[in-house]
């Protein structure tokens, strides 16, 4: 074993100069040029930063489009999801309790139409988008609520949703209350 | 929902392009022909081996490849293992975040030195930048170049006719990093980092939402590790969301993205193989066997996923996409489905979802790919894994038609079935004994005093609860390091007993395959003839698939029955 110490002492030296030196320090120059110059993108509104772009936060006043449940509310710092079990019952309990929550929130929305992801957390439990139906469901209630009309909203996220030939369609909530606060 | 199965449907065809393109280039490298990255890295591997004082064409027998091989593996236990436990005297952490107890710091340590990324910490909290950046990613890029360099011992004894001295073993080790993993992470990392990833070394954010609230936003210079936890195989995450994170797994691009570079040198390395031992055709039936097995826990993955979880459906909302609970929008349910079949079989266990919140069959499948853990398998041990199944399926078709047992002109005799077989029933026993006990522990010792208490271990009643232990022990024994996450797994019990099921099941499957092959090389070549068992063949390949069936089957099969099956049984 003694003939193979020094050159493993010796190269594991060398590797980790080149491994987690040079190459985080190279990554993180190139990301320069990328958006948000490798630090996470942000959105502004009125020169201030609102928040990040991927990051979900908490939208607890009825006028906003609601981001996904979190499990862990909505802690950047400390990512997770509910870690539930499908057949759990606690965690059917609370699905449930989330869709009565919902439809007291948004009066003379049809229950069958509540997409699942509304009322169930998310892996990461910052997820920063909806799809389209988790947003059109909630124009109602921000429309009655705002005094605007219904089908200026439903433009709106029209306008927010982002397409795409691979991969589900989505809107993300943040850029989308920005907007909505700017529609005046 | 037509754009999501596109989506997968275009990442399998796009990992198999990049994987047929790959596997010349790394044949080549290990045939030590000319490449064109030789302009760019010959002169820093010769630094490399001149400042380590070897010879490039000094070569080992199978055993000096192994002393050389866990010489330097019990160095970066030693050296992960003391970073890990004071890492918070150390620089680089703009968090503050505190040294880890000596039980997680074992547990860590050898959890990213055997490739198995089974992580009781979170990121934020649980790990400095000079962590994730000397003990993560360093050890992400040399646990896979460790598997690829068996591999490459391996590659050598079968193509060669009568041979003891098999290459050296810092040539195939170090050129494993500089030609392979290092050139392709810095293409991740940069696709990575231009769709949003962080990779610069400022430490959390403080900003006012919205509605006023504070957030703290964790960043960090995570797009390098992130690209070579996938292509290494490797799968801890920067985040402890893994890449379910939004800002470890931005959008869909880099969705697929991190999902091809997690399966291309699995896939590639088959292939390299056949053009490595001048045996294609051994090699496409060795990918078909593998693609043959993927498809068979791949679709009910996605049926049961995408059929969704009828308890929700039953309270009257809208019955499309009812398995949202641990996924995420961006990404859909399809490609998280993919991506869960991806990650159990080939062992990197990055998760873009919650595993422990998925259906009960799909738990199933995912346990499955991890108790058979070969098809496609992890970096360069995949196929390790698949080479004992092979050496075990030339044995008893030799018995069948009364031939001696013979595989690429050798031999199969006592010595190498009694490795195969040891390590063949290592696995199981590994993961059945390790459940038994824990679930004793629960059972029998519930309310013990300790830090956690048994009875406090599980997340969730039921057959469920059966399942985190099950996934847990399964999870560690193929060097997996996906989880049902509910498992209170950072104390003294769980981090010690995964400890040990972790370094026993990486470094014996390496040893054992390694040398049956070198044992094997040195014997008498015999040609082919009439008598010959061909291994080249789909009946051969089909006899590979029976027996990885009846010891999958048949040693795990009790165990699905009282966690998944009972579970998908039970569901109304």
């Amino acid at each position: 074993m003694k003939k193979y110490l020094l050159p493993s002492i010796k190269l594991t030296v060398a590797l980790l100069v080149l491994l987690a030196v040079i190459y985080p320090l190279l990554i993180a120059g190139i990301a320069k040029m990328a958006p948000g110059a490798g630090d996470g993108v942000k959105v502004y509104r009125d020169g201030k930063v609102v928040g990040y772009e991927n990051i979900a936060q908490a939208f607890s006043d009825d006028t906003y489009f609601q981001p996904r449940p979190s499990a862990v509310g909505y802690n950047a710092a400390g990512s997770g999801g509910s870690n539930k079990g499908p057949t759990n019952p606690e965690f059917l309990k609370t699905v449930q309790d989330r869709i009565d929550t919902f439809m007291v929130h948004n009066p003379g929305v049809n229950k069958a139409d509540i997409p699942t992801e509304l009322v169930t957390a998310s892996g990461s439990g910052l997820d920063p988008d909806l799809s389209p139906e988790g947003a059109r469901i909630q124009v109602k209630r921000i429309a009655t609520l705002r005094r605007v009309p219904e089908q200026k909203l439903y433009d709106l996220v029209a306008a927010h949703t982002q397409k795409s030939l691979l991969g589900p369609s989505k809107v993300n909530v943040l850029k989308l209350n920005v907007a909505l606060d700017e529609l005046k | 929902m037509n754009s999501e199965y596109l989506g997968i449907i275009f990442s399998y065809i796009l990992t198999i392009c990049i994987a047929l393109l790959l596997a010349r280039y790394i044949a080549k490298v290990f045939l030590g022909e000319k490449v064109w990255t030789d302009k760019l890295f010959g002169p820093l591997d010769r630094f490399l081996f001149r400042f380590m004082g070897i010879k490039e064409e000094e070569e080992m027998t199978w055993k000096e490849h192994l002393k050389a091989l866990l010489t330097i593996n019990m160095l970066w236990l030693v050296y992960a293992f003391f970073v890990l436990l004071f890492q918070d005297k150390l620089p680089l952490n703009p968090d503050h975040n505190p040294g880890q107890t000596p039980d997680l710091a074992f547990n860590t340590a050898i959890s990213f030195l055997v490739n198995c990324n089974l992580q009781d910490y979170s990121g934020e909290s649980g790990a400095t930048y000079f962590s994730q950046l000397f003990v993560v990613t360093f050890l992400q890029f040399v646990s896979a170049a460790t598997g690829i360099a068996a591999l490459a011992i391996v590659f050598k004894a079968l193509k060669e006719k009568t041979v003891t001295k098999l290459g050296n073993f810092w040539v195939y080790f170090t050129k494993s990093i500089t030609r392979i993993l290092l050139p392709i992470s810095i293409v991740i990392a940069t696709v990575l980092a231009f769709n949003g990833t962080p990779a610069s070394f400022k430490g959390k954010d403080t900003i006012i939402t919205m509605q006023g609230d504070t957030q703290n936003v964790s960043r960090g210079p995570a797009a390098g590790m992130i690209a070579i936890k996938h292509l290494g195989t490797n799968g801890g995450g920067w985040f402890g969301a893994n890449s379910a994170h939004p800002l470890e797994n931005p959008n869909y691009i880099t969705n697929v993205t991190e999902i091809v570079a997690q399966v291309i040198l699995p896939v590639a390395l088959i292939f390299a193989m056949g053009i490595y031992i001048r045996r294609k055709k051994f090699a496409y039936i060795v990918f078909g066997v593998m693609t043959v097995g993927m498809f068979m826990l791949l679709i009910p993955t996605i049926v049961s996923e995408v059929h969704g979880n009828p308890a929700i459906a039953h309270m009257g909302i809208n019955g499309a996409n009812t398995a949202m609970e641990g996924k995420e929008v961006r990404l859909g349910i399809p490609a998280s489905a993919y991506w869960t079949t991806m990650t159990t079989i080939i062992s990197t266990g990055s998760v873009n979802c919650m595993h422990e919140s998925m259906m009960p069959m799909t738990g199933g499948m995912q346990l499955l790919g991890m108790m058979i853990n070969c098809f496609y398998g992890g970096c360069g041990v995949g196929i390790l894994n698949y080479y004992i199944f092979i050496i075990i399926a030339v044995f008893i078709s030799g018995l069948m038609v009364g031939r001696t047992p013979e595989f690429m002109g050798h031999k199969v005799e006592a010595k190498e079935m009694k490795i195969a077989a040891i390590i063949a029933l290592l696995h199981p026993f590994l993961i059945l004994a390790g459940t038994a006990i824990s679930s004793y522990v629960i059972v029998n010792h519930g309310g013990a005093a300790w830090t956690v208490q048994p009875k406090n271990w599980l997340n969730n009643p039921g057959y469920h609860g059966f399942s985190e232990m099950l996934y847990q022990y399964t999870s560690c024994a193929a060097n997996n390091g996906s989880g049902f996450e509910g498992l209170a797994d950072n104390n003294m019990f769980w981090n010690v007993t995964a400890g040990f099921v972790l370094i026993l099941a990486r470094f014996l499957p390496i040893i054992g395959p390694v040398a049956i092959a070198g044992i094997m090389a040195q014997k008498k070549f015999i040609p082919e003839s009439a008598g010959t068992l061909k291994t080249d063949t789909a009946t051969f390949g089909i006899m590979t698939m029976a027996v990885i069936m009846i010891i999958a089957a048949l040693a795990f099969f009790p165990s699905l029955a009282l966690g998944p099956l009972a579970e998908y049984f039970s569901m109304k």
